[in-house]
């Protein structure tokens, strides 16, 4: 059952329920301000907590007791007065912080004083050859099955990519009872000497020894090749086999699950649509939102918090989630914000929080041959374009990834661009050798997620037609 | 430095553009200056309407001599377009606005205009078979069809620049002035200096008259589009309704295309539109209820562009009533895109030729203001 929101006003609207929506819906409560928490999923723990209050695995240790973090977050959240509507999908938010969202298949419209998003982030694409094959699926959509279902894979299974994430899954996976055959990692070799600067504060960061510990477990039970620089699927019609290249030698083995995953990037998509301005980052190589200090973006009103903000994990999305919180509440009740922890506690937090990020942006930068494609290789799903469709178009007048849309309608299909937009941008700067900066972004329109229009004709009608009816 | 040429064009839209490539083809070299990107705003994001169907008179001609042109389009930019032509119809939901569009049809045969026909239950039902059951009939405008706008902008924009027009584009033009018998205009670092400047700057452009000493009165609006998720193929011709705010168009892959004129606010300094959601429910209950096969299609994309409305919803286009080598081609209030290919042969012989067998003095921006101009 969902229902509709009790009032058509509140002070703070917290979009999405991970930790950064979390955390920021109860310190706002808890201050007094009415809050909305609005969440696309069935329940409390966006990605990191998925399921943390209806996982069916109960062994803590499996999951890992960071997982089991995110219980503490939904305790302080149910014990405020914030309201939570589940199954909630904001499909529209807009610079007056109008913001429409569907409810079991109707929609409803909020306003609110402010707004903080903490819509997290997405996997960053994979293009390699095959990557479309039934049979290939992202790690994070394998993590999801493990965490709500404890659905692990039986089959040939092959893991390929890098980052933390992938090797946490990896474990998760192992410990659960699933199957891997192989592990390709393709961190590239000279990442280690960039991150090498980094290294002191990764030491002394949290994620160290647990990352450390993590890899040895999984390496003690699954084989391991790095330094992998080339990487292919094939199969007809399904995947068959996987391709790859390490220290120089080709080598084909045959899977029928292949996970990839090359690290997260913000999901800047509501953000986009809102107006708010975004930078290319180099070093995460991805658009992130351009915020102050606390999260305040460059449209009044709306704060982003969480991962959306920038890719800083679980623990600095709670922290900034706070922050966030702090300051919409020092801006409508500036009496209240004197019962949560200082400014300063927080920022301390976010910082140690934050600690060995760089090391990690720096190790695990994906290469270029795993984010720019070339021939035959697929960019954009839903309209089936090549990266040589794109080059073509490049060479015909195609300046960016906006003025593509007319050549290839990429980024036209149903997922908006969340699959092909870090691609395009990538593949025509460097067909047009600018930055990615300069080639930009699509731009991005509501609905950020489809509705029917069924459902968009049930809309109440505005006050203005009301009138002209009674009048009439 | 100064770079002179024969002409510039302030504006990169499918009018701007179409100026540009006639004036190429009339042996003048142009430049186009264009703020953004050639198509970035009502140009580019139109619901590509090819329609002569339902225009004000005195555009009609402007329309038909455009026609034309549309059903040679490759010939002209060596694009298609995605130009197709299965007409438009325009629905009566009633007897009383069938009626309406009987008397239509027959002044417009009085003025010797056959291109809108008026057409029963049977035939409407036999061209869109889709549409309600209680619809008597309306008019189709056979030729009429719809083309890709953002493609059609950008091919005569890239055609203009192979025909030798001089292509600026991401920077404004700026302190427009007439000096030693030239028009001077900025564009960042660079000046250019012709005898001829052509105002096509779109919602932008009323402010240029207005600095010129011809303000009209004219607002910027931001029409609303959405399109939805594929569905199975169910209707050929573009629909438009007599007595409601819709447009109404399904492509080729399957998507279709709804429109009719609900605005957005248009945030014009920044480009930016909001939209009213409220609005565009409207838009969607008129549709489940004319076509129930889009019940359950779903809206992946609405976006609003920003354009020029004059108060009349007629365009201004052709010489300036105030200043020698001066031309105007803006406030197509909504229905320019159709007119863009025409407009800008027009305006070609207007510059070079100083006139045109295709009428458009019902047009000019001396509807505003006494012509100062010497014979």
């Amino acid at each position: 059952m969902t229902v509709a929101p009790k009032r058509e006003d509140y002070d703070v609207v917290v979009i999405g329920a991970g930790p950064a929506g979390l955390a920021a819906a109860a310190t706002s409560a808890e201050a007094g301000l009415s809050t909305l928490l609005l969440d696309e999923n069935v329940g409390p723990g966006g990605q990191v907590f998925r399921a943390i209050a209806s996982t069916p695995v109960t062994d803590r240790n499996q999951l890992g007791a960071d997982y089991w973090v995110g219980a503490d977050l939904v305790q302080s959240l149910r014990a405020s007065s914030a309201e939570v509507i589940h199954r909630a999908t904001v499909w529209s938010l807009d610079r007056n912080l109008e913001i429409a969202v569907s409810l079991g298949g109707a929609s409803a419209f909020v306003k609110a004083k402010r707004v903080i998003l903490a819509t997290g982030a997405l996997e960053r694409p994979f293009p390699i050859p095959g990557w479309t094959l039934p049979g290939v699926m992202t790690a994070g959509a394998a993590q999801t099955m493990l965490k709500s279902s404890a659905l692990v894979p039986d089959g040939r299974t092959v893991i390929a990519g890098q980052g933390p994430l992938l090797w946490l899954l990896a474990a998760q996976i192992l410990r659960l009872g699933g199957r891997i055959d192989r592990i390709l990692d393709t961190t590239e070799r000279g990442n280690y000497f960039a991150a090498l600067p980094h290294a002191f504060a990764f030491l002394t960061s949290p994620y160290f020894a647990k990352g450390l510990s993590m890899m040895r477990e999984v390496k003690a039970k699954v084989q391991v090749v790095s330094g992998v620089t080339e990487l292919s699927a094939s199969g007809d019609g399904q995947l068959a086999s996987v391709s790859y290249v390490a220290g120089g030698r080709r080598e084909t083995i045959p899977a029928d699950l292949l996970l990839l995953h090359q690290g997260v990037v913000p999901n800047v998509n509501l953000a986009m649509a809102a107006g708010v301005e975004h930078r290319w980052d180099d070093l995460q190589l991805c658009w992130s939102p351009v915020l102050d200090a606390n999260g305040n973006s460059s449209v009044a009103g709306i704060a982003i918090a969480g991962d959306g903000a920038g890719i800083g994990g679980a623990n600095a999305a709670v922290v900034r989630g706070r922050i966030a919180a702090r300051a919409a509440v020092e801006a409508l009740a500036p009496a209240a914000a004197a019962k949560l922890p200082a400014m300063a506690t927080l920022r301390s937090d976010l910082a140690k929080a934050e600690r060995g990020r760089v090391f990690l942006d720096t190790l695990f930068r994906p290469a270029p041959q795993f984010r720019i494609p070339s021939g035959d290789t697929i960019v954009c799903r839903c309209e089936e374009v090549t990266a040589k469709d794109v080059l073509d178009s490049v060479a015909i007048g195609a300046t960016g990834p906006n003025q593509l849309k007319a050549y290839r309608r990429t980024g036209m299909g149903p997922c908006q661009g969340r699959l092909c937009g870090l691609t395009v941008t990538e593949l025509m700067a460097q067909a047009r050798g600018k930055t990615p900066q300069e080639i930009g972004y699509y731009r991005l329109r509501a609905p950020v997620k489809p509705i029917t229009l069924a459902e968009l004709a049930a809309v109440p009608k505005s006050e203005a037609d009301v009138k002209a009816v009674v009048r009439g | 430095m100064t770079t002179n040429v024969d002409a510039i064009v302030v504006g990169g839209g499918i009018h701007g553009c179409s100026t540009a490539l006639h004036l190429c083809l009339a042996g003048l070299k142009p430049v186009l200056i264009e703020k953004d990107y050639a198509g970035r705003h009502a140009s580019g994001v139109n619901a590509g309407g090819v329609r002569q169907l339902a225009r004000h008179i005195p555009e009609i001609p402007l329309s038909i001599r455009s026609m034309g042109i549309w059903e040679k389009i490759s010939e002209l930019v060596d694009d298609d377009c995605s130009f197709e032509s299965y007409g438009q119809v325009l629905v009566a939901e009633n007897e009383d606005e069938l009626a309406v569009c009987r008397a239509r049809v027959a002044e417009l045969n009085a003025l010797g205009f056959t291109h809108e026909e008026l057409i029963d239950a049977a035939e409407l039902r036999r061209l869109v078979p889709a549409v309600a059951q209680t619809c008597p009939g309306g008019v189709v405008s056979r030729r009429d069809g719809a083309a890709n706008p953002a493609q059609t902008t950008t091919a005569f924009r890239r055609k203009a620049e192979h025909l030798g027009a001089t292509v600026r584009e991401g920077l404004a033009a700026s302190n427009i002035r007439h000096r030693d018998g030239l028009w001077h205009v900025d564009v960042g670092p660079e000046i250019f200096a012709a005898p001829v400047l052509v105002n096509a700057a779109g919602a932008w452009a009323g402010k240029i008259a207005a600095d010129l000493g011809e303000p009209v009165p004219v607002e910027t609006v931001a029409p609303m589009l959405m399109i939805t998720s594929r569905v199975p193929h169910f209707i050929d011709p573009v629909v438009i309704l007599r007595g409601r705010k819709l447009s109404f168009k399904q492509f080729k892959n399957g998507t279709v295309l709804i429109g009719g004129g609900h605005l957005a606010t248009p945030y014009q300094d920044r480009n930016e539109t909001v939209l009213d959601w409220k609005s565009l429910a409207t838009s969607a209950r008129t549709v489940f209820e004319l076509f129930p096969v889009m019940r359950s299609a779903t809206i992946v994309r609405a976006w609003a562009g920003i354009e020029a409305k004059m108060k009349d919803d007629i365009p201004v286009f052709g010489p300036s009533s105030r200043h020698k080598g001066l031309y105007h081609q803006f406030g197509f209030s909504l229905h320019g895109f159709q007119l863009g290919p025409g407009a800008g042969a027009v305006m070609a012989e207007l510059i070079v030729n100083g006139g045109s067998q295709t009428r458009i003095s019902d047009l000019g921006i001396d509807r505003f203001h006494p012509s100062t101009l010497q014979g």
